[in-house]
């Protein structure tokens, strides 16, 4: 059984506009172990998905899902208390800009010694131990002496480490991680993702990992979904993914890579990522589509099997023969 | 054939910082001995690191600061401040975040025409808009844009309207400051191919200061890597990617992800992180995070030399490749 477990999950704002739908029927489920990837552009719905799922939106959000269970237990009717038990012990979730997720008045160590005390029932020296332990295993040189630092004190790379000790001071069973590396240079970038597929590695956890990157994704992810405007429009292993995008969204998103350009002039998606009052009837790629025809622009595509990556697209691209014929 | 558009000597830039009655005056090198030079139609992207000193480098290229050593030219014109205000219609930049850069309270069209307005008083205000609007159409904005404000606009659009105030003038280098990092992929390509159209049409000099070498290896011609304020490599795309010679550069081509699965990994991993601007180490600067690292290095300064693709180390990766 998988671990985390979504089905059709929905996501609505109200705005001054009206209701903004961000997240439209997407579907997770990582399994104990996994490493899935979200990948999408800005305003596809990849933080608010995740942020639903741990109960972390404003109350201005409507959340609505068939199936939301976490290791066998229905996250939706939790009282909030017993939802603190679970996000932060069992769940937790580390952050892009770890400069303004750590409260700057206190010391780091203050900080995982909190996240222990919250959770776990460890007395005062204990706690302690812990941490210096904690530190020891993200990475952190001297952690002795560091622990007593404060986050301004630190480069980015090391609180980021800070952020991954606290996320997994309590050994959880699936950490979600938000963008872990975009503010941070290549060289730390690469430390980070070993440091986080190492531990995950060790600890047998789930990760999810949030990213826009495709490389981060390719190098560090088992399986891939890809996200656009709210939608999940296609979910595969990475391997197939790079070779066979089935949706004609990520295979435009992987030409427009510049690596693998062939030619000076990069493939382009035209237009942009629909916003709040421009959302198209039909498929919300149509617009932007090559292989758009009225069908798309009239009528919400399906999901196709997981054969075709769950495309969601009427024409699928790479559909292999025996399936055609059907 | 006319001479290269910009020509920089052993360019330098410190600054002084903290200081107070107790405590010395620290100078901060944020960019030291930078040499290089950049021909009409051509780009030279400078790579390196957050504190690398590359928006250093711009800031001094584009005249927004004067460099504490050293010199440079555009356009063979020696570039000292009492030139700075007939040599600015020559350089533009174009920033990163095309969310700041953009005065929120102007129309599209009074921004595109403010350089115009500044440098090239004598243009009636009729004509003015003519040229901004033509500007509008190369850059691929819509006529009925000119009158919006900025906030009506995604990222890349306001980057081609950076762009076309950029160009406004006719410069002939434009320095881009990571023009592409605050935008999603799809959008990128797009302003990047923009940007080598621009070129090719107005035979446009680029300096292309960017820390993602996808990005570089794709739009460069030449690539000077820096690392802490200082050129450690620098040569054609071609032999710094194929044949990097840095250490330096090696990890950093090492580090960054490739969007292919099936790539064998041979990840260099650099131990610590850059160090201070203010503890600059002697010796070379890479040698306490060098894997190569010797007694020489921390002593002795390794220096650029003038060859073709040179690296600033003693003991350089793919020495025996003379391209």
């Amino acid at each position: 059984m998988a671990l985390l477990n979504i089905r059709n999950l929905s996501v609505e704002f109200a705005t001054g506009g009206g209701s903004f739908r961000a997240v439209d029927g997407v579907d997770v489920t990582v399994d104990g172990g996994e490493v899935l990837a979200i990948v999408g552009e800005s305003g596809s719905g990849k933080s608010v998905s995740m942020l639903a799922a741990m109960g972390l939106l404003p109350w201005t959000a409507t959340v609505t899902a068939d199936e939301l269970s976490f290791d066998g237990r229905d996250l939706r009717d939790l009282s909030a208390s017993a939802r603190r038990k679970v996000i932060g012990r069992e769940i937790s979730m580390i952050f892009q800009e770890p400069m303004s997720s750590l409260n700057p008045c206190f010391t780091v160590g203050f900080q995982i010694r909190e996240a222990l005390k919250q959770h776990l029932k460890l007395d005062s020296s204990a706690r302690k131990k812990r941490a210096l332990e904690l530190m020891e295993m993200v990475g952190i040189p001297a952690p002795e002496k560091r622990l007593t630092a404060f986050p301004h004190q630190l480069s980015g790379g090391m609180n980021q480490r800070v952020m991954i000790a606290m996320a997994i001071a309590c050994d959880p069973k699936l950490l979600i991680a938000d963008e872990p590396t975009t503010a941070l240079d290549v060289t730390i970038q690469a430390q980070i993702l070993d440091l986080l597929t190492g531990l995950q590695r060790d600890t047998g956890m789930g990760l999810i990992l949030i990213t826009h990157d495709m490389g981060v994704v390719a190098e560090t992810a088992h399986r891939v979904a890809v996200q656009y405007a709210g939608w999940k429009v296609e979910d595969q292993p990475v391997e197939t993914l790079f070779d066979t995008p089935h949706h004609p969204y990520t295979a435009a998103l992987l030409a427009a890579l510049p690596e693998r350009a062939t030619e000076r002039r990069l493939p382009t998606i035209p237009g942009v990522v629909p916003g709040q009052f421009d959302r198209p009837q039909g498929c919300l790629f149509s617009p932007r589509c090559a292989h758009a025809d009225d069908l798309c622009r009239s009528t919400v595509p399906p999901v196709q099997s997981a054969a075709l990556g769950r495309a969601r697209c009427h024409y699928p691209l790479s559909v292999p023969a025996k399936e055609k014929v059907q | 054939m006319s001479g290269p558009v910009v020509t920089a000597r052993n360019l330098s830039r410190h600054y002084e910082s903290g200081g107070g009655m107790f405590k010395e005056r620290q100078v901060v090198r944020a960019l030291s001995e930078a040499s290089f030079s950049i021909q009409p139609g051509k780009t030279l992207a400078i790579v390196g690191e957050s504190g690398c000193g590359k928006s250093t480098l711009a800031r001094l290229i584009t005249l927004i600061e004067e460099p504490t050593a050293g010199d440079f030219t555009i356009n063979g014109v020696e570039a000292v401040p009492e030139n700075w205000d007939s040599l600015r219609t020559q350089v533009q930049i174009v920033f990163q975040d095309p969310y700041g850069s953009l005065n929120l309270r102007h129309r599209v069209g009074a921004i595109i025409e403010e350089p115009l307005k500044i440098k090239r008083p004598d243009i009636s205000a009729a004509d003015r808009a003519d040229k901004a609007r033509e500007m509008m159409a190369m850059v691929g904005l819509r006529p009925e844009h000119y009158d919006r404000f900025p906030h009506m606009f995604s990222g890349g659009q306001r980057q081609r309207i950076a762009i076309a105030r950029a160009l406004i003038l006719e410069p002939k280098l434009l320095v881009l400051d990571e023009p592409v990092s605050a935008l999603d992929l799809s959008i990128q390509s797009q302003v990047l191919n923009l940007l080598l159209d621009l070129q090719q049409s107005m035979d446009l000099a680029y300096l292309f200061i960017s820390h993602d070498l996808s990005v570089v290896r794709h739009v460069a011609d030449d690539v000077v890597v820096m690392y802490l304020g200082r050129p450690v490599e620098r040569g054609s795309k071609e032999a710094v990617f194929s044949a990097p010679r840095h250490p330096y550069t090696v990890a950093l081509l090492s580090a960054t992800p490739s969007a292919d699965p099936a790539r064998v990994r041979k990840r260099i991993k650099l131990e610590g992180e850059l160090p201070s601007p203010l503890a600059i180490p002697d010796g070379c600067p890479f040698a306490p995070r060098c894997w190569k690292a010797q007694d020489r290095c921390r002593a002795e300064r390794p220096l650029l030399d003038d060859a073709d693709h040179a690296a600033a180390c003693f003991y350089p990766e793919n020495p025996d490749d003379t391209a």
